[in-house]
């Protein structure tokens, strides 16, 4: 029965999102805004009903979903390998740092017309934009997580007959893990930023996209119908997320 | 949280070997060795492009960038660019610095202020609130208007929690001395808890300025009216690559810039702050 005051408490904690949601009802059922400006809940979740069950909105969905995903598995595994490396090997360091403290401070967005003049308007321009902007973030936590690695722990383990490589894999890589993934966090928020805002300026396809089209349409109760499926789709991305984390790094505890 | 660590960028320190050389000759002398890296990829990207391996609209010329960039500087298009990037993402910038260290002080020391705003502000932190644009656009309008509010919903966050973790993190033994001395409930805020809290607000701030800079860009991208992310989107329309390019060069400068000015603020401001003596490296 422990599930009845937890759920209680949840409810609880979260009653101002409620109460705004029932503002927002209220606001435009009684007409105190324009519904035109701001359409009523119940009817924004009604087109977003009929939204679902489209071949379309699934069809951007996927699309979004693929970009994203290929362009944030290549951002985590290349930027993590190359903080990793840079902290490991002293030549990879002074060849890369500076390009990193370059390039860290670009506002990524403004790869979005580089991208999309080198790649065209699909899927590989989006994923290579997302795969430079959410880069970096995964390897400045990589680095530093592996160069905070205690040295005699990494002593012990040489002296113990592990080779170099056996040392990297067993020593180096799990103490870089907490802040590398601390890391690919950042990347996957910024990940969502890059991905909805490209396909709502360049692309054919997309939740992106979809925004844009239904906007320009006048279809507003739609329009922000996909708005609050791009919302929760960030908002679960991060807490499966942090959960997945957590999982990983059970062994600190 | 959407954390973009600014303390934790790497940078080259080669150790010194002494030599007899004078310090400023011997630290030019690095400054070349260290920067080596970038020159070396700016030759390259040269070659490259001169080679003829690729079209000049997929990547021109350096110089040829640079020279267009001479152009705009004095034709005045560059500055007015600029000028209208920085001031919308500053502004954006300000507003959410300000709002969110009043929201985050409050809610650190109000209990309902803090059953109000937490579900919001995690709900609200890991969303991508660009999407809201369209929404925004519908409510304010096309101009800056429209366009620093976006720019400000999306920096507040980073702001908020960072006063909450510094406000909470302030030694108990202060406060309790405080308030034994006889400190009144303004001066505690203004003299104990905002100075004291100041090196993770200002992390916060540190975190939420590049924010301030991409979503700047991209709603000008979205939106037209100039600034460098509008004049970019119109160049890539018109498939004019240098326009595209020295874009990127121009934006890229800002950032830099205004990631060292406020390394070197946080370094004047939280002098007396033990943490600050490390090198803040980005």
């Amino acid at each position: 029965m422990r599930s009845g005051p937890a759920f209680a408490a949840g409810l609880f904690r979260y009653l101002p999102i409620v109460f705004l949601l029932l503002l927002w009802h209220m606001a435009s059922t009684f007409h105190l805004v324009s519904t035109a400006v701001l359409p009523p809940l119940s009817s924004v979740l009604s087109s977003g009903y009929d939204l679902v069950s489209t071949a379309e909105f699934w069809d951007n969905t996927g699309s979004s979903m693929y970009r994203g995903g290929m362009g944030l598995l290549l951002a985590i595994v290349i930027g993590g390998a190359l903080g990793i490396a840079m902290a490991w090997w002293k030549p990879i360091r002074y060849v890369s740092s500076p390009l990193v403290e370059i390039f860290y401070p670009l506002p990524k967005s403004a790869l979005i017309p580089i991208t999309a003049l080198w790649l065209g308007f699909g899927d590989a321009s989006k994923i290579l934009l997302i795969f430079l902007g959410c880069m970096l973030p995964v390897t400045i936590g990589a680095f530093n997580g592996a160069r905070g690695a205690e040295q005699t722990l990494i002593w012990s383990a040489r002296s113990l007959g592990a080779s170099r490589w056996r040392t990297l894999l067993d020593v180096v890589v799990p103490s870089a893990l907490p802040e590398l993934l601390n890391g690919a966090r950042t990347a996957l928020a910024l990940s969502f930023i890059l991905l909805v805002s490209s396909e709502m300026i360049v692309a054919r396809k997309g939740l992106g996209y979809l925004i844009g089209f239904l906007g320009d349409g006048g279809n507003y109760d739609a329009m922000f119908a996909v708005v609050l499926v791009v919302a929760a789709l960030g908002f679960f991305a991060d807490r499966v997320y942090l959960a997945f984390a957590r999982r990983v790094l059970r062994w600190r505890e | 949280m959407a954390r973009i660590n600014q303390g934790g960028a790497p940078m080259a320190s080669p150790e010194h070997d002494s030599g007899q050389l004078p310090h400023f000759v011997r630290s030019f002398g690095w400054g070349v060795v260290a920067w080596l890296p970038v020159i070396i990829l700016l030759v390259a990207w040269e070659v490259v492009a001169r080679s003829g391996t690729v079209t000049p609209f997929m990547l021109p010329t350096l110089t040829r960038v640079f020279e267009r960039m001479g152009s705009e500087l004095v034709s005045g298009e560059l500055p007015i660019a600029v000028g209208l990037t920085l001031w919308r993402a500053l502004a954006g910038f300000v507003i959410a610095a300000v709002l969110g260290i009043a929201l985050g002080l409050a809610m650190a020391r109000n209990r309902f202020f803090y059953w109000f705003f937490d579900p919001i502000i995690s709900v609200g932190f890991p969303i991508p609130k660009i999407a809201f644009l369209p929404i925004l656009v519908l409510w304010l309008g096309f101009f800056d208007l429209s366009k620093i509010t976006m720019i400000a919903f999306n920096t507040i966050f980073p702001v908020v929690t960072a006063t909450i973790v510094g406000v909470y993190s302030v030694e108990k033994e202060i406060i309790w001395s405080a308030r034994n001395l006889g400190t009144s409930e303004r001066g505690m805020l203004w003299e104990i808890l905002l100075p004291a809290a100041m090196p993770q607000i200002f992390t916060g701030l540190q975190v939420a300025l590049p924010i301030a800079l991409i979503v700047g860009v991209l709603t000008e991208m979205a939106m037209g009216g100039y600034g460098v992310g509008g004049s970019m989107q119109t160049a890539s329309r018109m498939a004019d690559s240098l326009g595209v390019f020295a874009g990127i060069f121009e934006i890229a400068v800002v950032g830099y810039v205004m990631v060292k000015l406020m390394a070197m603020l946080r370094r004047h401001l939280l002098r007396w702050h033990q943490e600050s003596q490390e090198p803040t490296t980005v």
